[in-house]
This record gives structure tokens, C-alpha cells and sequence, in this order.
């Protein structure tokens, strides 16, 4: 399946895979809406880390053997056997956290004012995740990879 | 006959169906549960209660998910027997199934101690959507202002939080000295303790309940409690939430060899051939204690039963092992306890602890020769999942431990050979 890869030498960790995941995933897809006016505020599910001189960002691996799907309480975070996406479905979801107890990439972000889990989908429905499509130095690249 | 018959529907049953399915697409299954309503998410029965959940939310299966696997599930069935030399499940209703693989997943039953007055209209057990729906329906029907819920373990807090959103009054009954200690150290306890306490919870601990009273105008109507140091708690409701018991009953006079749970090997079978055991009737591994128990955990349970429904299928799969691992989300203040979070002092053993009084957030790692080997986390859990896996992956972080309860921890603090091993980066 085609996933998102960090680069971490091209990476300036300027954050703005943060502020385009935001936005893409708001309900106006506007800028200045999502950050200042939209409710529930719609959050990155995208990490930006800074370890100087380090950086890179982290989203969702899709893992082959995802543990976050194993230890789902409610059946919310599923294997699609077709795409090896995994989803989240949010209605599903307890935000009991056990998913973020177990990713070992810490890439679950936790919802606190919906109090449910918020992960990457790659953008489906775009060409590219806007994570992607918005690094300014082509840090972040979507390709394919080995499960 | 059949070629693999479960017992019991819930996480570890759920997870043979699925993993036999991967590698025998044919082999009839049988899978027999009690309840009426298979496929459904056990921890979220206190979200039923309080009404966060209906029952369509809590399915964590599709209504199709037995037709697509193929499989045949006898809802509302029980088992009464089994006979390990002929191979067969006895049913309460007379019919007699013969397996060629076994797998029992009953679960366990709640822990009622003994109580002078336990027969008392308005006692609740809390494992199950029945217990859910039937303490639902009981607050709503004596229109229930007060409970006194005894264990201030996991399920005691969960039915906790779940009445106060109901708006009753609750006290919390515990015998130890401090709430979840199976989970937590006296620090965190007292954390977690006083925002519950803000909450309106009132918490009886180092005592248990010695009796439960009737109403003055209905003398089997539960109208309060006596603890054992003598106070009297007046409330309309009590459930017993002390913890849960394998329900080993089948295997009981027979040969399959039971210690407090079913006794299983890495593939989770027992010492009889063809019969496996899985979920919280079973005692499996665990890779931090290096030995087997109990462990009642739901995703614990999901793993377990994958791994016997390989081996039932004839797929040699080993179990690499669980360990005691909890993830709480009750009174907006979430927690992650993990492996040996609350250990004995042991000088072979090193405490790193972070706080922040402030704002309730406490931070422990507990390290053995360089690895980490328990953690808790309060109100600070996002990225626990990243120092979870160096427990699993035993990797050592001599080099790195003080990076490892910062406010920023991350992917970025661990070296990059680590990294790169993690396919985080390339």
C-alpha cells in the first residue's frame, strides 16, 4: 500500500504538515475558520517532533499487524483487508485510549474535547495527503511500500 | 459433529472465529454463548448505564460478522458438560456436539463475597450487558438517588462514573487503603482519589461491606449498607464490583489441569490435546512477571484466542506473551498502567518519577538492568504507546533514560538506529 514517509534530513520541522492536516480535516477546509472559529476545533493528526538537530513528522503507519486494532475496546479502529488502510470510526469510538496505551508510534491524538480518537486517513478522496502536498521541502513523500 | 467448537462469544471467542477463518476457510465452527447478544463490547457496559452507548454502539462486530465467517453461533445456548474422552459439549437443552478442536473462552463471573443481606432487591454484579440493562432499568424504576459500589478497582470506578452522570450520589467502598491499587502507587491513587472526590464520589476505604439493610417501609428493598468499621451508608442500590472469578466450572472433575484459571501452554492449549483455553478463564504468559496468570483484559483476551484459533487450525503459533496493561478515561483524567507499575521496593530495581502537582499529571517508569518493566501515566498519557514498545522490544535505554519522562518526549529522543529500525524515517 502507498504510505507517508518522512525524510528526516529534509525535514525543518516547520510544522506546516500540522496546520494543512488541521485544516483538511476541519469542516470549512478555510484557514482561518478552522483555526479561529470552527467547533469542535479540528486537530492535526500529524506530529511534528524536534529533537534538535532532528526532526520529523509522524502520523499513522497503517501498521500490517496494527496492535491498536487488537486492543480496540469497541471496535472502532479496524484493518481494511482491502486498502490496509486502518480506520477509525469515530461514532464507534469509547475514547476508552487504549490505542494510544499500545501505538508504538505514538501516533494516536486524542480528542479531548470530543473525547474520541482522532488518527490519519491519508486524506481519502484527495490525490495526496495534505500533509504531503503542503511540505515545503518535500520532506514528507507518499509512495508505495512494503506492507 | 463439528471441527472446532467454542465456548463462549465474546473477545477470545470472537478472535478463534477470525483466525481460524484466516487459514481454514471450510472447517464448520460451532461457537455456543449464554447471552443473547453475542459480539459486543464488554467495557463499554458502563457507557450503557450512564447513556453514552446504546446496544447498537456497543456491537464491535457487524450483525453479519458470523454469517461472513462462516460460522455458526448458538445464542443463548448453555453448556452443562463436557466429556474430554469423547469429545462432546453437553447443552443444557439436551442436544450433544462432538469437536474435534475445543476451545473453551468462558470468561470469568463476578466476585460476590459473602454479605448479610446479598438477596436484597436492588444487589447488582457488573459484568455483563444484562447486569447493564437490568441496573439501568432499576435507577429508572425506583427513580434511584444513592449506591454504594464495593471495589475501587477498574469496573468499580467504571459503574462509578457512570452512576454519578445519572446523577446518584455514590459512595465507593475499598478494601485496601487506596483506590486501583492494583494499578496505581499511593501517589497516583491520591491523585486520581481527589478528582474523583471533586466529583461528588465519596470513598470508604480500608473496609468492606458486612452488611446491606433493607428500607424501613420494605425490608428486601435495599435501603443502605453497614461497613465493617460500623458507619452506616443509606442508599438505594449496591454493586458488588470486587473483581471477577474464571468461570472454570466445565472443566471441573475433569482432566484438563486447572490452577486459579485454566493452565495453558504458549499455544494455548491445556494438557489435554484439542483443548484450549483463552481470555480471562485462562492463565497465559506474561513476559514481565516471566510466568503465567490471570490477566483479565479484553485485548489480552483478543490475542489469546487469536493464537489458539491458529493452533486449532493447525497453524503453530506461539503467544509471545501479555502483561497487566490498563488504560482508564473515567472523571476526565486518564491513565496508563503498565507491567510492574506499583512494585515492592527491590534494589534491583530503578524508579524514575515525574510530577506536576499542578495539574494532576504524574509520570513513573520502572526500570530493570536499563529496560523498562512497568510505567504509569496520569493525565499525561499521549505517546505512552512509544515507551510501551520499548518495554516489549526489552530495548535498552541506559542511554537515554533521562530523555524519557519529558514534557516533549518523542520518536525524536530515541537514537536514530532506533528510528530508522521503526521505519519512522528513512
Amino acid at each position: 500500500m502507498k504510505k507517508i514517509i518522512a525524510k528526516q534530513e529534509a525535514c525543518m520541522g516547520c510544522g506546516l504538515c500540522e496546520v494543512y492536516c488541521t485544516v483538511q480535516h476541519s469542516k470549512s477546509k478555510d484557514i482561518v475558520k478552522a483555526y479561529n472559529s470552527e467547533h469542535p476545533k479540528p486537530i492535526s493528526r500529524i506530529r511534528r517532533e524536534v529533537n534538535k538537530p532532528v526532526s520529523f513528522a509522524i502520523q499513522c503507519r497503517h501498521c500490517e499487524d496494527a496492535p491498536c486494532v487488537t486492543a480496540c475496546l469497541s471496535g472502532a479502529m479496524q484493518k481494511d483487508g482491502k486498502t490496509g488502510e486502518v480506520t477509525h470510526n469515530k461514532d464507534k469510538c469509547m475514547g476508552c485510549w487504549t490505542c494510544v496505551m499500545v501505538c508504538p508510534y505514538g501516533a494516536l491524538i486524542m480528542d479531548k474535547e470530543g473525547k474520541v480518537v482522532a488518527k490519519c486517513d491519508l486524506c481519502q478522496g484527495i490525490a495526496e495527503p495534505a500533509c504531503v502536498a503542503n511540505c515545503p521541502n518535500q520532506a514528507l513523500v507518499f509512495k508505495e511500500v512494503k506492507a | 459433529m463439528a471441527k472446532y467448537v467454542i465456548v463462549g462469544a465474546s473477545a477470545a471467542g470472537i478472535a478463534a472465529v477470525e483466525s481460524i477463518r484466516k487459514v481454514d476457510p471450510v472447517g464448520e465452527i460451532v461457537v455456543i454463548t449464554e447471552e443473547t447478544c453475542a459480539h459486543y463490547s464488554r467495557p463499554m457496559i458502563s457507557d450503557l448505564v450512564s447513556g453514552k452507548a446504546d446496544t447498537q454502539k456497543m456491537k464491535c462486530k457487524t450483525d453479519s460478522f458470523w454469517k461472513e465467517n462462516n460460522a455458526e453461533a448458538r445464542l443463548g445456548k448453555k453448556v452443562v458438560s463436557l466429556n474430554i474422552t469423547d469429545k462432546t459439549v453437553n447443552l443444557e437443552d439436551g442436544e450433544k456436539i462432538v469437536y474435534e478442536k475445543l476451545l473453551l473462552a468462558t470468561g470469568g463471573k463476578p466476585f460476590v463475597p459473602k454479605m448479610e443481606g446479598q438477596e436484597k432487591d436492588g444487589v447488582f454484579t457488573f459484568t455483563t450487558i444484562t447486569d447493564a440493562q437490568r441496573l439501568a432499568s432499576k435507577i429508572n424504576s425506583i427513580n434511584a438517588k444513592s449506591a454504594v459500589v464495593i471495589g475501587a478497582g477498574l469496573i468499580g470506578i467504571s459503574v462509578t462514573e457512570a452512576l454519578v452522570k445519572r446523577g446518584l450520589k455514590v459512595t465507593v467502598v475499598e478494601l485496601q487503603e487506596k483506590i486501583l491499587s492494583l494499578l496505581l502507587d499511593a501517589k497516583a491513587s491520591d491523585i486520581v482519589e481527589a478528582v474523583i472526590r471533586k466529583a461528588g464520589v465519596n470513598f470508604a476505604t480500608g473496609q468492606s461491606v458486612q452488611k446491606i439493610v433493607g428500607r424501613p417501609e420494605n425490608e428486601v428493598a435495599v435501603g443502605g449498607v453497614i461497613l465493617t468499621k460500623g458507619d452506616q451508608v443509606q442508599c438505594d442500590l449496591v454493586i458488588v464490583a470486587i473483581g471477577v472469578i474464571p468461570r472454570t466450572e466445565l472443566v471441573v472433575g475433569t482432566t484438563v489441569k486447572i490452577n486459579r484459571g485454566i493452565v495453558v501452554d504458549n499455544f494455548m492449549q491445556t494438557n489435554v490435546p484439542d483443548v484450549y483455553a483463552s481470555g480471562d478463564v485462562a492463565e497465559a504468559f506474561d513476559f514481565i512477571l516471566n510466568q503465567n496468570r490471570l490477566l483479565p483484559l479484553w485485548p489480552l483476551a483478543v490475542l489469546e484466542g487469536r493464537i489458539a484459533g491458529y493452533n486449532m487450525a493447525g497453524t503453530k503459533t506461539t503467544y509471545a506473551g501479555g502483561t497487566n496493561m490498563s488504560s482508564l478515561k473515567y472523571f476526565g483524567i486518564p491513565i496508563v498502567s503498565i507491567g510492574l507499575a506499583n512494585p515492592k521496593d527491590e534494589p534491583t530495581l530503578e524508579v524514575l518519577v515525574k510530577q506536576d502537582p499542578e495539574h494532576n499529571v504524574y509520570k513513573k517508569l520502572v526500570l530493570k538492568n536499563n529496560v523498562i518493566v512497568g510505567m504509569t501515566f496520569v493525565n499525561c498519557i499521549e505517546r505512552v504507546g512509544i515507551l510501551f514498545n520499548l518495554m516489549k522490544k526489552q530495548v535498552n535505554v541506559k542511554k537515554f533514560k533521562q530523555e524519557l519522562l519529558r514534557d516533549d518526549f518523542g520518536l525524536a529522543v530515541l537514537p536514530v538506529s532506533l528510528q530508522r529500525k521503526m521505519s519512522v524515517v528513512q
